[in-house]
């Protein structure tokens, strides 16, 4: 069975795989890190949106050999210890999730979304970038405000994104 | 208004482990040793199973155990049943055909499962699976519910000739039929209500695991509510006795009705682990949930309204055909009866009502309640007819309805229900300022300008919630009382534990009810917490669907305080040596009238339980109360949603450009969180009406059956939302709470196809309401007007 090294959340594993292991089952399966979720098994749902060496991928399109050497950050490693990323805490002041199946991913895509576009979000850009994340409580009215309030906060100083890493 | 008491828009002390990826769903959950199952699925919507060879899979890797539908009968596991009994009209029962949790002889629609592989890995199981060898007779199917009953459709189960599981009646024939006879004005319309798959982010989910030292098994699974998940499952399919069946469900990821129902694999891992004697872990694909999980709605309705001269109802004529699909589901024969007829009176004094509801197996999945169940196609039918009556009248639709609302309350409509208090005035009035409806006239103009289509729609809906008060439930057929219970237990140090029927799968319970108890004792929200979802933690309760934790659920909290206060109340009397009738409480802090002794919350929580000053030995040690309650009547959540759409008559592209809630749910505990339900439920009804539909091909295959075919709402369909509320409180619970989980879904189809119709002149409109219909409604009302 071949072997894959990833650094997850700043810690390196060194993993026996089967070829055939999507990053999401390494991660979920293997690491037994289950923040990160399984909502479809066509690349639509965005429930398992990690970051893979800064960009947010869907984690069950990767196979986890292709991660080999990588740095992946999950929903388990975005706090600061027990200070929340600006992000995670946008999600929680707007209400930005009900059952918070979806929600890891949302908030890893939100993450990835300021890092490319900046922290001056409006709500076309928001609803646009959040094509591969579906939602099936919130109606994301409350998603849209959560990621454009989170991307201000991570203008504000607030610890950047990935400090895990 | 304290800052975490009722009323507050408290932030939900649920999030942090969801916001941090430290949740617990079921398949985050591994036993150790446990193996997982993997089913293996019909391809065909209607077959004869002539043989099953699982010999080469058995030799596969890693294969544990093949089990087929065979095996299961030979261990005497009962089928599935439906828990709601519908008489019809010539007084024969419904007709419920056998629902194995395996297939034996047959199969009924495509996903069906005839065979389950249970393997050291999903992937082995996933490849032993394929060389399971299945010899299929195939026969024809039947997938459309107007064509079941037809001579020669094919038949589905031997006990519904026809294809017939009820034709049932409701309300009074001749008086509504004179009614039409006599009607200045007749609004006709024929009306699908598009099947929806309802699409819970978490796929379900099922572990199992069999302590043989105890003869006892635990199943963890995607519950909304557990306890009726052991009794069905114990007491009907005789898999353990009840007190030797565990169900936990723990973090649910959202249900909207699809996760209430009792499903064919958590039986089947209950009774695999048991077999194998190590823990069974099944976990759907999504593919599998668009097959196998219990759909919604699927009506073929002809609707018929009658008016006065003066634009006043006089009378509803409904005939509705209802799909149930393959198996009659947990719930499936109440929603287009009683969950849907009842209903038919929307906000209007209508004086004769007459609904009959025929109900048919198909070769499609099963269909049961979706987050709305009933109601949403209830209100889709009266809103289309009164929108379209008004504008075939040359009635504004907002002055018809002003005529045609009850006033006075309580009001029995002719359908059951007596609607207990409202103001329907009050909401269709902020709504309508709201939108700012009396300039809608030039916001049409300056679209026209654009070479664009403006319209505006309304939906002035009613929905019964709280469901529901037991003995009215049981005359009407239903199998199971629907009370709520709760247990409170007040510690030592004075936190506070509520133990309740209720189930929270997105709803934050967690916060509202430790709003609730924060308010009611006086004690901060941290001390405050809330036990749900396992069977061996909570006292029998009947779970959450039908909007009724806050009205039901909460009540049900609120006794169990009653008598929390009382009791403390003789504890501070014994520690204060006063009678417990001189005790006062409030804001945590107990005193004596007339005096200045006081004594505080923790001081009489550890003085229960230490007991030290109970002289006389007339009261009992500790502090922990339980009360079941039981609704004495239904509660009417209702309001108007209006819809604004902008489109294109070039690409028939629908924009929703404004869209206002106004809605009635009584008392509210936490803002914020009954805003974000009618957010989801009106993105789901949008969903309805402007992009989903479950599509079977004429074999029964689902052409939908993916993210990619199946059109969720995703963030750029969607506008923001204006919400908005105006109160009555309902008078029949002691907080005065209505329920908010559902509106949402049951206002807002009516209200977007009502705005498009408006739009494109045309109302023949049906749902999903895609660019494709939106243009050929346009041309065709174009080339009406170049006819004219």
């Amino acid at each position: 069975m071949p072997t894959v090294t990833v650094t997850v959340n700043g810690k390196p594993h060194t993993v026996d795989v089967a070829p055939e292991t999507l990053l999401v089952d390494l991660i979920r399966e293997k690491l037994r890190l289950t923040g990160t979720h399984i909502g479809c098994d066509t690349s639509q749902c965005g429930a398992c949106v990690v970051h893979v060496d800064g960009a947010a991928v869907k984690s069950c399109t990767m196979l986890a050999l292709s991660a080999d050497g990588a740095k992946v950050t999950t929903i388990e490693g975005l706090a600061n210890g027990a200070t929340l990323h600006p992000m995670q805490e946008a999600f929680r002041e707007h209400h930005g999730l009900q059952c918070g199946f979806c929600t890891p991913g949302m908030i890893m895509t939100a993450v990835d979304m300021v890092n490319r576009k900046g922290s001056n979000l409006d709500e076309r850009t928001i609803r646009e970038e959040l094509e591969g994340n579906i939602c099936r409580c919130t109606g994301y009215h409350n998603i849209v405000k959560a990621v454009a309030a989170g991307a201000k906060a991570m203008k504000g100083g607030a610890k950047p994104a990935r400090a895990a890493e | 208004m304290s800052a975490t008491g009722i009323g507050a828009a408290v932030r939900r002390k649920e999030d942090q482990r969801f916001i941090t990826g430290t949740g617990n769903y079921t398949s985050d959950i591994s036993r150790p040793g446990e193996v997982r199952a993997y089913f293996v699925r019909s391809p065909h919507a209607h077959a004869t199973i002539k043989k099953i060879d699982t010999k080469a899979a058995e030799k596969m890797p890693g294969v544990v155990a093949v089990l087929t539908g065979a095996d299961l009968a030979n261990d005497k596991i009962g089928g599935l049943i439906c828990g709601w009994a519908i008489t019809s009209k010539d007084g024969s029962p419904m007709k419920m055909g056998a629902h194995p949790a395996i297939a034996a002889d047959k199969v009924r629609c495509v996903g069906d499962q005839v065979a389950v592989v249970l393997a050291e890995t999903l992937t082995q199981a996933r490849d032993a699976a394929e060389k399971v060898k299945v010899d299929y007779g195939v026969l024809p199917s039947v997938v459309d519910p107007a064509k079941a009953t037809a001579k020669g459709a094919p038949q589905i189960h031997d006990v519904a000739p026809n294809n017939q599981i009820y034709d049932w009646h409701l309300g009074d024939k001749n008086a509504t039929d004179a009614a039409f006879a006599a009607a200045k004005h007749v609004t006709r319309l024929d009306i699908v209500n598009n099947r929806l798959v309802p699409n819970a982010m978490e796929p379900r989910a099922a572990i199992a695991e069999y302590d043989a030292g105890n003869d006892s098994l635990t199943l963890w699974n995607t519950s909304q509510n557990p306890h009726v998940a052991r009794l069905v499952i114990s007491a009907f399919i005789g898999m353990a006795p009840e007190h030797k069946l565990r169900v936990i469900a723990p973090d649910v990821g959202g249900g909207f009705g699809s996760k209430i129902f009792i499903y064919p694999e958590e039986v089947v891992a209950l009774w695999a682990a048991r077999r194998v004697k190590r823990p069974v872990k099944w976990v759907s694909d999504r593919s599998e949930a668009f097959m196998t999980d219990a759909h919604g709605r699927d009506h073929v309705t002809r609707a018929e309204m009658a008016f006065d001269a003066n634009g006043k109802i006089t009378g509803l004529r409904v005939k509705t055909i209802a799909n149930l699909g393959a198996y009659m589901s947990t719930f499936s024969s109440s929603v287009p009866t009683y969950l849907y007829a009842t209903l038919l009176s929307g906000q209007y004094a209508i004086p004769n009502i007459y609904a009959e509801v025929e109900a048919v197996y198909t070769n499609t999945a099963p269909v049961d309640a979706y987050r709305g169940a009933g109601r949403p196609e209830a209100t889709f039918v009266v809103e289309r007819l009164v929108e379209v009556g008004a504008r075939e009248q040359g009635i504004d639709p907002a002055e018809l309805r002003r005529r045609n609302f009850i006033k006075s309350f309580p009001h029995q409509t002719p359908v059951i229900m007596a609607y207990d208090a409202g103001d329907y005035n009050a909401s269709l009035t902020k709504a309508m300022d709201m939108i700012d409806y009396k300039n809608f006239g030039q916001r049409k103009a300056a679209s026209e300008k654009k070479g664009k289509l403006r319209g505006i729609g309304f939906s002035t809906y009613i929905e019964a919630c709280g469901i529901a008060p037991s003995q009215a439930v049981g005359s009407l057929g239903a199998g199971v009382g629907l009370w709520e219970s709760a247990e409170v237990r007040v510690n030592p140090t004075g936190s506070v534990e509520i133990l309740t029927g209720s189930h929270s799968h997105g709803q934050g319970h967690e916060t509202t009810f430790a709003q609730l108890v924060s308010e009611r004792l006086g004690v901060p929200i941290e001390t405050v917490s809330v036990v749900h979802g396992d069977t061996d933690k909570v006292q029998f309760g009947m779970g959450t669907y039908g909007s009724r934790s806050g009205a039901v659920g909460m009540s049900a909290i609120v006794k169990a305080l009653d008598k929390i206060e009382a009791k403390a109340k003789k504890v501070a009397g014994y520690m204060m040596e006063a009678s417990a009738d001189d005790i006062e409480f409030k804001n945590g802090t107990f005193t004596v009238k007339g005096t200045d002794k006081k004594v505080g919350w923790g001081d009489v929580t550890l003085n229960a339980y230490i007991a030290h000053k109970f002289t006389g030995g007339q009261l009992e040690p500790g502090l922990k109360e339980g009360a079941f309650y039981d609704p004495t009547n239904f509660t009417f959540p209702a309001g108007c949603h209006i819809a604004e759409v902008e489109i294109d008559p070039e690409t028939g592209k629908t924009e929703i450009v404004n869209w206002v809630a106004v809605d009635d749910f009584g008392t509210i505990i936490n803002p914020m969180i009954v805003e974000g339900q009618v957010h989801g439920g009106i993105a789901q009804g949008i969903g309805q009406a402007l992009l989903e539909g479950a599509s079977y091909n004429a074999d029964g295959q689902l052409v939908t059956g993916s993210y990619m075919d199946y059109a969720m709402p995703r963030a750029d369909d969607l506008p923001s939302f204006k919400v908005d509320t105006t109160v009555t409180k309902c008078p029949s619970n002691p907080l005065g709470i209505k329920g908010c989980g559902e509106a949402g879904a049951i206002a807002s189809p009516a209200a977007l196809i009502n705005a498009i119709t408006n739009a494109v002149g045309h109302e023949n409109v049906p749902m999903p309401a895609t660019p494709s219909v939106v243009w050929k409604a346009a041309q065709a009302a174009a080339m009406k007007r170049a006819a004219e």
